[in-house]
């Protein structure tokens, strides 16, 4: 009885502290936007807290103020874990008043606040995940989606890749349903495009050691080996290919899943021949330069397609908030979708009724480190995928929103 | 059985006196009453909901490693399992809150037989590394089975009516509804633990070879303390989809197996309520750390080297020892 009776008042105290930080704020407050990403796991280079200094910069561009309020900016790490990003949810949603939760890389927890913005009647703005099901089957009519998707990642690294001479490839797939999707669509495109697939083989998640897949891949003869894995997995066959001599040997390494901070991480030397897509690249022109820098001198680092899209997506937000005179939901909502996008990252964006914001993406060759003559100068323009051809029409994309 | 107990933080309590057993009485029911009125206090509920759950998971754990001492290194694969089935229930079988529990719960309770059955045939490390491999298949599963939704989760699992009447959507309803099953679930462990049965499995803690020549059999009480186990934790995963929703392969991994065994560690185990304290401690952290920029793993983890270096029988069990001197 004595340890029941003071677990209990100590539990009692544990649970108090729990709660001390939620008092709940008036709805008719400042502005508020939430930053909810990895911050300390395998995604923290990918999105992390430089997409917090993203928004960061989105706010100061609108001068910290809009429609006379404050703009408030609050951010958390999820640690990939979708039950605590949906307690962060609710609890800012709910409690703390944010107007707008964005980035939330990880497709487990972007699935998950999505069905809490929805509940909550709340904007959310994906910008982090890849899942094409956020604007697809889980579209809602509070929620949006950024960046990229897999479908732009299938038809622009595979479609892309085909058209400029890769018919022939092969497949490294992770084992699970993510790369079992990506392999799928980027077939299903690079059939239509005139390619072939000569094979494909399995991988479990998180593998330290890909050589003998390298080894099939090579004797596949295929023209390019598609990786259709993420994170760890993507950085680690790369490294191995290179040891392999894959790139060197004329076949062509398409990460379906790679981006600049990927690209930083494994050195030029390793990454060098690696074809990607993304939706932007700093030096591509002057409007994506001059971002780019600004981003520099606030973290020493070029930002990836994810941070940039952070910043495209809260400015859109701020921009919607203010067309709307009122950060009611459905009022920006409709704003969000009518307002065409057009920023330092984004030109003529245009958002889709099921929250899929359309616009070109790059695709992308990581150049010999013999070819780069700056810092950060890591990629090749290919070429520009339109919009139209990259994300998923309305009626495509299974989404039942008009 | 305290006469074969050598650590004496973890014999029973001993009978108690009139005066002190009110004055102790009286703060349970405080304990409880803050729970039953936090929500009124403006504390946000959810938050609470989900520390509940794994508090009850964390309290199910330490039957084992606490009264039996069995560590079993695969317990998320019981609270994964509880959550996916009882999410599953709910979603796409329409099954009120109180049938998909109960789902979770049995699956919970069967998974833990066959599980149980396999790991208690060793001891020590090897019993620790059977439960191991067996949940790391159970996650396997997890990850290629259509009806998890692979890396993506179980999502929107509705929180539907209870009995088909209240409905839990209401964020009131949805606390009382999980604050009864928790104290339920925390209760129902407390009573195992003092009863002959929990005596039984105390003596085989302290002296597996003298409980076989008292005549019990060993290999039965501890399938029953281990499938028991697996029940509560099936409940406290199932309870977890409902609240947050979701049921995710975050549930299932190892990492969550191993941080049930941090907050047994850090709340004290073999202490009713230590487990508690400790869900408390870790989920808090979790929580307030999220939004400071700092790793929150790191520091979990510097608590958790602190805990083993400083007081190594946990917080509960310190103060548990502290007063009885």
């Amino acid at each position: 009885m004595k340890k029941l009776a003071l677990s209990f008042l100590l539990g009692g105290c544990v649970l108090a502290m729990a709660s001390a930080a939620a008092s709940a704020q008036a709805a008719s407050g400042p502005v508020k936007i939430g930053i909810l990403d990895d911050q300390s796991g395998v995604y923290a280079d990918f999105g992390g807290k430089w997409s917090v200094e993203a928004a960061k910069m989105a706010i100061e561009e609108f001068g910290g103020e809009v429609l006379g309020k404050k703009i408030e900016l609050v951010s958390a790490d999820h640690q990939n874990k979708p039950d605590i990003a949906s307690n962060i949810a609710r609890q800012w949603y709910d409690a703390e008043g944010v107007d707008m939760i964005g980035e939330l890389t990880n497709s487990a927890v972007a699935l998950a606040v999505h069905a809490i913005a929805k509940e909550k009647k709340k904007i959310d703005i994906v910008t982090g995940a890849a899942s094409s099901r956020l604007t697809g089957d889980a579209c809602q009519p509070y929620g949006f989606h950024w960046t990229y998707d897999t479908h732009a990642l299938s038809v622009g690294t595979g479609g892309a890749l085909v058209k400029a001479g890769g018919d022939t490839w092969f497949f490294l797939t992770a084992d699970y349903a993510f790369g079992y999707a990506l392999e799928k669509d980027t077939s299903a495109v690079i059939t239509a495009a005139g390619g072939k697939v000569l094979g494909s083989v399995k991988h479990p998640l998180s593998t330290a050691d890909f050589s003998s897949f390298l080894l099939q891949a090579q004797a596949s003869k295929a023209k390019v080996v598609g990786l259709a894995n993420a994170g760890g997995d993507t950085t680690n066959a790369i490294k191995q290919a290179a040891e392999f001599g894959i790139t060197t040997g004329g076949q062509k390494i398409a990460g379906l899943l790679f981006t600049l901070s990927e690209a930083h991480g494994l050195g030029l030397k390793a990454a060098q021949g690696v074809v990607a897509t993304e939706g932007y690249y700093w030096d591509r022109d002057d409007d994506s330069r001059k971002f780019g820098e600004a981003f520099f001198k606030r973290t020493n680092r070029m930002p990836n397609m994810v941070q940039a899209g952070t910043y495209s997506s809260v400015l859109a937000y701020l921009k919607a908030v203010k067309a709307a005179g009122s950060k009611d939901p459905d009022a920006v909502a409709a704003k969000l979708k009518e307002l065409p996008v057009n920023d330092l990252v984004v030109k003529n964006g245009k958002v889709l009724p099921n929250g899929r914001m359309v616009y070109d993406m790059y695709l992308l060759e990581v150049k010999k480190p013999a070819d780069s003559k700056k810092p950060w100068d890591y990629y090749k323009v290919v070429s520009t995928i339109p919009g139209k051809e990259a994300f998923a029409t309305l009626a495509e994309s299974g989404c039942p929103l008009k | 059985m305290s006469e074969l107990t050598d650590t004496a933080a973890l014999a029973p309590a001993p009978q108690l006196q009139g005066k002190q057993q009110i004055w102790e009485r009286a703060l349970i029911f405080a304990g409880i009453a803050f729970l039953v009125a936090a929500p009124l206090l403006g504390v946000y509920p959810v938050n609470l909901m989900t520390l509940m759950c794994f508090a009850l998971f964390a309290a199910a754990f330490n039957l084992l490693i606490g009264y039996v001492g069995l560590l079993s290194f695969g317990h998320a694969a019981f609270f994964g399992t509880g959550a996916y089935v009882s999410g599953y229930a709910a979603k796409a079988w329409g099954w009120t809150p109180e049938l998909a529990l109960l789902a979770g719960a049995l699956s919970g309770a069967f998974l833990g037989l066959i599980v149980g059955f396999l790991a208690i045939k060793r001891k020590g490390i090897y019993f620790s590394m059977i439960t191991l491999a067996l949940s790391q298949m159970v996650f396997f599963i997890a990850l290629q089975a259509p009806f998890t939704g692979g890396e993506d989760g179980l999502q929107s699992i509705p929180r539907g009516k209870l009995f088909g009447v209240i409905d839990l959507a209401n964020t009131n309803a949805m606390y009382a509804f999980v604050l009864v099953i928790f104290l339920a679930g925390v209760f129902a462990l407390w009573r195992i633990v003092h009863s002959p049965f929990g005596q039984i499995l105390k003596a085989i803690r302290e002296h597996e070879p003298r409980s076989i020549s008292l005549g019990y059999d060993v290999s039965r009480y501890k399938l029953i303390a281990f499938v028991i186990s697996c029940t509560v934790t099936g409940v406290a995963g199932g309870l977890k989809a409902l609240v947050t929703q979701i049921a995710s392969l975050t549930d299932i991994t190892w990492q969550t197996s191993g941080e049930v065994v941090l907050m047994t560690i850090l709340g004290g185990i073999g202490t009713t309520l230590g487990p508690l304290v400790g869900a408390g401690i870790v989920k808090t952290l979790e929580d307030h750390l999220a939004s400071l920029g700092f790793p929150v793993p790191v520091l979990i983890g510097a608590i958790f080297v602190a805990c083993v270096l400083l007081f190594r029988r946990g917080i509960i069990g310190e103060i548990e020892n502290w007063m009885k001197r």
